[in-house]
């Protein structure tokens, strides 16, 4: 067990020790050594009174209920009405081609609109957020609701199972991996979105410091933003498979009995 | 590819007169759509939507702003020169990494560390430490669309066929001549869907860029003035610029469809 994780994990100290010899010796300033990174990091926003700082509470926590909350929303509408227009067969060819293009507009442009709409505040986050990751959301939704067996809809029809229960019991389970690839993608657009929408049109946020920091030319507070946004990368995407995994298993197991 | 083309020159064929319906179907789809916009607009329902004609020629306008193209091919010109050089990075790291399994363990942890840090976060670093600001807009480019191309060249390669690459080897191929005889052909679809998704990252990327530094060229640029004009005309530019964003979105990425299935026909054959 711990032979495995030396043997995983010895490449992680190397580099780091590696870095710091290397650029305390250059003394670059765009690239402080990491204990200066973490000594920053320490002192901006892990050194309050419960760890952390006014700073890190004001900062990080708008970032995160708006990520989490504008996430929460895109999902709920993208599913709903995904299912609900994956299911209604003749609706496809009307709308495809609008999800096919409202998809294809890079998500950072969204931003723009919402900029002309609110000019500052969380308004224009959570906007940009929803608008730029509902498409993949919706555009898997449909794809996973058109694409359930027909054979499986028809027998209960026949059998009279109730329109509610064939939605929670066939279409919604068939349609769950493609849905969850579209869950997948929208976790770190949603990050991405997240941050450009906080570096412009924000008074707060992860991203709003990054903003501060460079206008001090703040290289090592600079460095630290990126560590934390990486960090927070990490904990999303984890706890995302966290929950897709035991959604998705019996998926897997079906595939491999097929 | 014969019989289907013999099949529409009839042009009554069922298959032909399908498409056509859909074809049709299409064009309603979008007519309504705009017909409800100019609607919604013009009753006064969403004071701030400009109607869609408005838009539109406001589209057809930008085609003849040259300002505006300037700023088009700025950004466009970074995603040209960015995206190339990220395949000629993460395509032979790929391959090494998925030829030899101790090297792979060994970065994995480095490689599980890097790839969560969102690229967009990168970019007020990347501006001290790249000038001028088209060098770190390539730059970031290169960075962000490295990791699609790099994580499914390496699955491509897990899934080489290994009876393949052992024939190769009992007939004393060397290593070299295994990756590029079969290794990198049986992952070149792979590759090749790693680079489409790396095209629209280097679009997000470069856009994200423009915005933060403003007022130097780009989409982006264009844009954040764009929605400082007075009035109307802010919202009218901005929709303008995002259905031009659509379309090219649309075009690269049909492009793109368009050769891997052609490219790899061999492949579902």
């Amino acid at each position: 067990m711990i032979k495995t994780l030396i043997k995983r994990l010895w490449l992680v100290p190397v580099v780091l020790i590696a870095w710091e010899l290397i650029t305390k010796a250059v003394e670059s300033p765009y690239f402080p050594p990491p204990t200066v990174i973490v000594s920053r990091m320490y002192e901006m926003w892990f050194s309050g009174p419960l760890i952390l700082t006014d700073e890190a509470v004001d900062n990080f926590l708008p970032s995160i209920v708006r990520l989490i909350g504008s996430w929460g929303v895109a999902v709920a509408v993208g599913v709903a009405l995904g299912v609900a227009i994956g299911r209604a067969a003749w609706l496809a060819d009307y709308i495809d081609p609008l999800v096919e293009f409202a998809r294809a507009v890079p998500p950072p442009v969204m931003f723009s609109v919402f900029l002309v709409l609110f000019t500052m505040g969380t308004q224009l986050q959570v906007a940009t957020i929803v608008f730029g990751i509902v498409w993949p959301i919706l555009l898997n939704s449909i794809d996973g609701a058109r694409n359930v067996d027909r054979l499986q809809i028809e027998t209960a029809t026949v059998f009279g199972v109730p329109a509610s229960l064939r939605l929670f019991r066939i279409i919604l389970p068939a349609a769950s991996p493609k849905i969850f690839a579209g869950l997948r993608l929208s976790v770190s657009l949603a990050l991405i979105l997240m941050i450009v929408s906080e570096l412009k049109g924000s008074t707060d946020g992860i991203g709003y410091l990054l903003t501060i920091a460079s206008a001090n030319s703040d290289m090592p507070a600079l460095w630290g933003g990126v560590v934390v946004l990486g960090v927070l990368g990490y904990v999303f995407n984890t706890l995302f498979l966290m929950v897709e995994r035991p959604m998705l298993t019996w998926h897997r197991g079906a595939r491999r009995t097929a | 590819m014969t019989a289907a083309s013999t099949l529409t020159r009839g042009g009554r064929s069922p298959l032909a007169r399908a498409r056509v319906g859909k074809l049709v179907r299409h064009a309603i789809g979008v007519a309504v759509f705009l017909l409800v916009w100019e609607l919604v607009s013009r009753t006064g329902l969403f004071k701030w939507l400009p109607p869609a004609s408005t838009c539109l020629a406001r589209v057809v306008g930008l085609a003849f702003d040259p300002e505006y193209l300037e700023d088009l091919s700025s950004t466009l010109l970074a995603a040209v020169i960015g995206l190339p050089l990220a395949v000629l990075l993460a395509v032979p790291v790929g391959l090494l990494l998925g030829t030899l399994p101790v090297v792979e363990e060994m970065t994995r942890a480095i490689v599980e560390f890097l790839r969560p840090i969102p690229s967009v976060a990168l970019i007020p670093l990347a501006l001290f430490i790249f000038q001028p600001e088209i060098n770190a807009k390539v730059a970031l480019i290169v960075y962000a669309a490295s990791w699609p191309i790099l994580i499914n060249t390496l699955y491509g390669v897990r899934d080489v066929d290994p009876l393949a690459t052992e024939t190769l080897r009992s007939f004393s191929f060397g290593s070299a001549a295994v990756v590029w005889r079969v290794s990198l052909p049986s992952a070149a679809p792979f590759i090749f869907t790693g680079i489409r998704l790396a095209a629209s990252i280097s679009l997000i990327l470069a856009i994200s860029v423009e915005y933060v530094v403003g007022g130097s060229g780009g989409i982006g640029a264009f844009l954040i003035e764009a929605s400082t004009g007075l009035g109307d005309q802010a919202m009218i530019d901005v929709i303008a610029v995002l259905l031009w964003s659509g379309v090219i979105g649309l075009v690269v990425n049909t492009l793109l469809l368009r050769a891997e299935r052609r490219l790899f026909k061999w492949r579902n054959a």
